[in-house]
């Protein structure tokens, strides 16, 4: 790094910006948007800010604050970027949320998502604190796959809700438990593919052009793959499926750089989606609706969900109506969840809902950022492996509820109303940061003699 | 592994793109076409999201909007519904508009561009709703409602000089509130309305034609007049009586005596068929069809804003059914509203102005958007015979069939009509009377009526017209010289 110079006296090693500070003024001004927003919606429906705007503002300011505390004094050379964008995420969800509450005073939502946000910062918090060190997962990679597993098989004897086998009822609360599992498979396949690369990408016998690995390689990761899909495909969980097979092609491909397996493996996604596409009858009506947005209005049985999705819109147009002033409340179910996505876009119009695709983006881009920085191998898998998960999520769902492509139920991250996914995506944004403080944080000096250790963590 | 890292990330740089070309394509691209989709319920929701702006008459608003707290939430209130439906219309969630409310919708309802400030542009807020001031007068509207009490019939009152519309009374009414909003009462109401054999929804002022028997007369005795048919309205003619329907052997009889020969002036006043057709036949049809035709006759597009009907008479016949026609039968129909324009043209020297019911548009703060003024229809007919005309229609008033319209210390020229009805003429007649009146002060008429009254109870032989019809065109003649 540094060369001595001809005086022979080491110069002063180089300051790496923490950048906390940036990190807290964006969080103030994330925090006085939500609020902004929160005070937009009662101006719009009731002419009055909301008598407890100052206090929403205040809750909001209190986990954003609790989160930056933490970073400061646990990874304090994370990713400045990280933290505000979650936060303005979540509180313009909670707007949005707020906002379709009014017109649907017998349920309410955003008391409930509030909640579940303040569990997911106090999550993210202690995932901060106690992670000292992100390689600490690499040693429970399987553990983690056996415990995503039975997440996601048990909600199975539970009764199905709206189709989908995915929820577990307790109480009054609603939880999904393979929401979770994505975190721990993206910890397997990275700590799986970090372990044997090598042996997946240059072992095994060669077959025409393509490099095929030994099935011992191969074996457990597609075997752990295929079991999870089986099991949302046996819950009707289409979205999930779609999403972890993925990343698992991204992380695979990531590990191992194999083109030809990736291509194969899409041509077998794109021939069994196919084939389920036209012989299940659920995945089939999504497609049907894909193709065919205004066929029920033809049929004179009005407007179905997408087709109000696509309204809702198209009504915003380029600048939108303004937030309160739009009728997305016609999607009717799932509004708040599923449709999240078409509230924002009818009252913040194509401008809005681009810096919200740019927010995520800039989350992704963040995340991959900390994976070229890092040097080790799992943890620029995982980096890659949660970034991905946040992008992969955004476009299903978003390309869903836009008529991109078929839509399959998954929550918008962090806007959409539902405890399971605000808190996971809570983690994954502590993982990040976590990730992202290793890979900011300067490297000892090897020139100075004496190996400093940096953290005090196991290794 | 960074290359791969790399072009991960450009994936998802990839998807990042599919989806903002995809958000454009739908919110800005194709955003016109799903905005105007019959079932995107956004427009409607906007339509009924705020108050709807008023209809006017004399300075009050005779509507109102309610909040029903409903998704289509404004519904429209008629402080009068039953006295002004045949002006305003109704404006039902589920049914539409009708008449001012139709015609003047844009306005009323917020969507009107002119409504819009200068920089409106910038803004994609609705504008409030607009006000539309009608010219109706409300003593004359009343008189009018009043006088036909509930009888099947209609009146239409103008104000010759300008042509604003004063009066335009349509009976048996409704109240159109009760088709406002949205549920099984508005449902039921639409059923009953229009299952009821009174057709109390239809506006007979404007919208429904009847035959207008001798009141058609003045037509035709202008078209003579202008055509040289007859150059002195007290000279004898050669018409006799009872007169024989050219080509046929059908004699043509009278109700009045003395019309053997009469002079045009004896045939207004006592409502001779057998000159009027005889002149008819004179003028020929191209003559009649060009004088009719500046009454405003077989004019399909005539607009008060509201569409008129159109008021006939045949193109082609032979000059059996030509002189027939001449006396307001055969297939020769008009609308009250075309038989007041009769009485104005004449009260007005010949000079036939434009009916109109809008006086202006306005938004919701007043200031004035659009303006109708006085304008010309078509020249009916000369000076000279529309001075020769008010004599012979003040005459019947006086000395004719029409001594019920007369109104002491007032100038009043009027002309009865009665037309048979039903297969057979078995149907009760059609009572007609049309007239005007002038303030003895005043430089000009300041009125002109048609009243025409279904199933007079009166049978031929007493002039229904007079009898029936004339007290309802005084009743009405006298609101409006009253003020």
């Amino acid at each position: 790094m540094t060369a001595p110079t001809a005086a022979d006296v080491p110069p002063p090693a180089p300051r790496l910006a923490k950048r906390r500070g940036v990190e807290l003024s964006l969080l103030v001004c994330a925090v006085l948007a939500s609020v902004y927003g929160y005070a937009g919606v009662g101006l719009a429906k009731s002419g009055a800010v909301p008598p407890d705007a100052a206090r929403y503002g205040a809750g909001l300011g209190l986990l954003a604050l609790l989160a930056h505390l933490a970073v400061r004094w646990r990874a304090p050379h994370a990713d400045p970027l990280l933290l505000p964008i979650a936060v303005l995420l979540n509180g313009l969800g909670l707007v949005l949320i707020y906002r379709l509450d009014l017109e649907t005073p017998h349920s309410r939502a955003a008391a409930t998502q509030l909640v579940w946000s303040t569990i997911g910062v106090g999550l993210f918090t202690a995932v901060v604190l106690a992670l000292r060190d992100h390689r600490v997962l690499q040693r429970y990679a399987y553990l983690s796959a056996a415990s995503a597993l039975v997440l996601m098989a048990v909600p199975i004897p539970f009764p199905a809700v709206n189709g989908a086998k995915i929820w577990i009822r307790a109480g009054g609360l609603s939880f999904q438990p393979g929401e979770f599992a994505k975190i721990l498979f993206a910890v397997f396949f990275a700590g799986y593919l970090a372990a044997n690369r090598n042996a997946l990408a240059y072992t095994g016998r060669r077959v025409w052009r393509l490099q095929l690995p030994t099935g011992r390689v191969l074996g457990p990761i597609v075997a752990i793959w295929l079991l999870s899909v089986g099991l949302l495909v046996l819950e009707r969980d289409l979205g999930t499926s779609l999403l972890f097979f993925g990343l698992f092609v991204i992380m695979l491909y990531v590990a191992t750089g194999r083109t030809g397996w990736i291509a194969v493996g899409l041509l077998l996604a794109a021939v069994g989606a196919a084939a389920v596409g036209s012989l299940e009858p659920h995945v089939h009506g999504r497609v049907q609706d894909w193709l065919h947005p205004f066929a029920s209005i033809e049929a004179g049985q009005g407007p179905g969900q997408l087709a109000q999705s696509l309204f809702a819109f198209a009504a915003g147009g380029m600048l939108g109506t303004g937030l309160g002033a739009g009728h997305s409340v016609l999607i009717g179910f799932a509004a708040k969840s599923d449709f999240i996505l078409a509230t924002a876009g009818e009252e913040l119009g194509l401008a809005g809902l681009t810096a919200v695709f740019l927010l995520y983006a800039l989350l992704v881009a963040r995340g991959y950022r900390a994976a070229l920085a890092l040097s080790d191998p799992f943890g620029r898998l995982l980096a890659v492996g949660l970034a991905s998960i946040l992008a992969l999520q955004v476009f299903v769902i978003a390309g869903g509820v836009t008529g991109l492509i078929p839509l399959t139920g998954m929550a918008m991250p962090f806007l959409a109303q539902g405890g399971s996914s605000v808190v996971t995506n809570w983690v994954i944004v502590a993982l990040l940061i976590r990730v992202s403080d290793s890979a900011r944080t300067p490297r000892p000096a090897v020139e100075s003699g004496t190996v400093t250790p940096v953290r005090t963590g196991s290794r | 592994m960074i290359r791969y890292i790399r072009r991960a990330a450009a994936c998802c740089l990839l998807l990042l793109v599919a989806l903002l070309v995809n958000a454009a394509r739908v919110q800005v691209f194709q955003a016109d076409a799903l905005d105007a989709d019959p079932a995107n319920r956004r427009t409607t929701l906007a339509r009924y999201g705020q108050p709807r702006g008023d209809i006017l008459v004399d300075g009050d608003a005779v509507t109102g909007s309610r909040d029903s707290g409903q998704a289509l939430r404004y519904e429209r209130t008629y402080a009068d519904g039953p006295l002004y439906a045949p002006i305003t219309g109704y404006a039902s969630q589920v049914y539409g508009t009708t008449l001012v409310e139709a015609a003047e919708d844009p306005v009323l309802s917020g969507t009107s561009p002119l409504l819009k400030p200068l920089w409106g542009g910038l803004t994609r807020k609705r504008q409030r709703g607009g006000d539309a001031v009608t010219t109706i007068r409300a003593g004359v509207q009343r008189a009018a409602f009043r006088g036909l009490a509930g009888k099947r019939g209609a009146v239409a009152a103008l104000e010759p000089g300008t042509g604003r519309i004063l009066a335009l009374v349509s009976s048996p009414s409704y109240d159109p509130g009760r088709l406002s909003g949205t549920g099984r009462a508005v449902k039921g109401a639409w059923a009953a309305l229009n299952a009821d054999p009174d057709q109390p929804m239809l506006d007979r002022a404007i919208r429904q034609t009847y035959p207008p028997g001798s009141a058609f007369k003045i037509v035709t005795a202008a078209a003579a007049l202008d055509a040289g048919a007859v150059t002195d309205v007290d000279a004898p003619t050669t018409t006799p009586d009872p007169y024989v329907l050219p080509g046929t052997t059908t004699a043509l009889p009278n109700e009045a005596d003395g019309c053997g020969k009469a002079s045009l002036a004896y045939a207004v006043v006592v409502s001779c068929n057998t000159v009027m057709a005889h002149l008819g036949v004179k003028v020929g049809l191209p003559g009649m069809l060009e004088a009719v035709g500046r009454f405003g006759f077989n004019d399909a597009r005539l607009r008060i804003p509201s569409h008129v009907a159109k008021s006939n008479f045949d193109r082609k016949m032979g000059p059996d059914q030509l002189a027939l026609s001449s006396i307001g039968q055969f297939d020769t129909t008009a609308t009250p509203l075309q038989m007041a324009m009769v009485a104005a043209a004449v009260a007005n020297g010949g000079e036939l102005k434009y009916p109109y019911l809008v006086e202006r548009t306005t938004t919701a703060r007043g200031t004035t958007v659009a303006q109708n003024g006085p304008r010309t229809y078509r020249q009916a007919m000369s000076p000279t015979t529309a001075a020769q005309l008010q004599q012979l229609m003040v005459d019947v008033v006086e000395k004719g069939t029409g001594t019920n319209a007369a109104i002491p210390g007032a100038k009043v020229g009027g002309k009865t009509g009665t037309a048979q009805n039903g297969i057979g003429n078995r149907g009760h007649p059609y009572a007609w009377f049309i007239s005007w009146a002038q303030a003895p002060d005043a430089a000009q008429p300041a009125v002109a009526v048609a009243v025409v009254v279904e199933d007079a109870e009166a049978n031929r032989a007493d002039i229904s017209g007079g009898g029936d019809a004339a007290p309802i065109a005084k009743a009405v003649m006298e609101a409006a010289l009253r003020d």
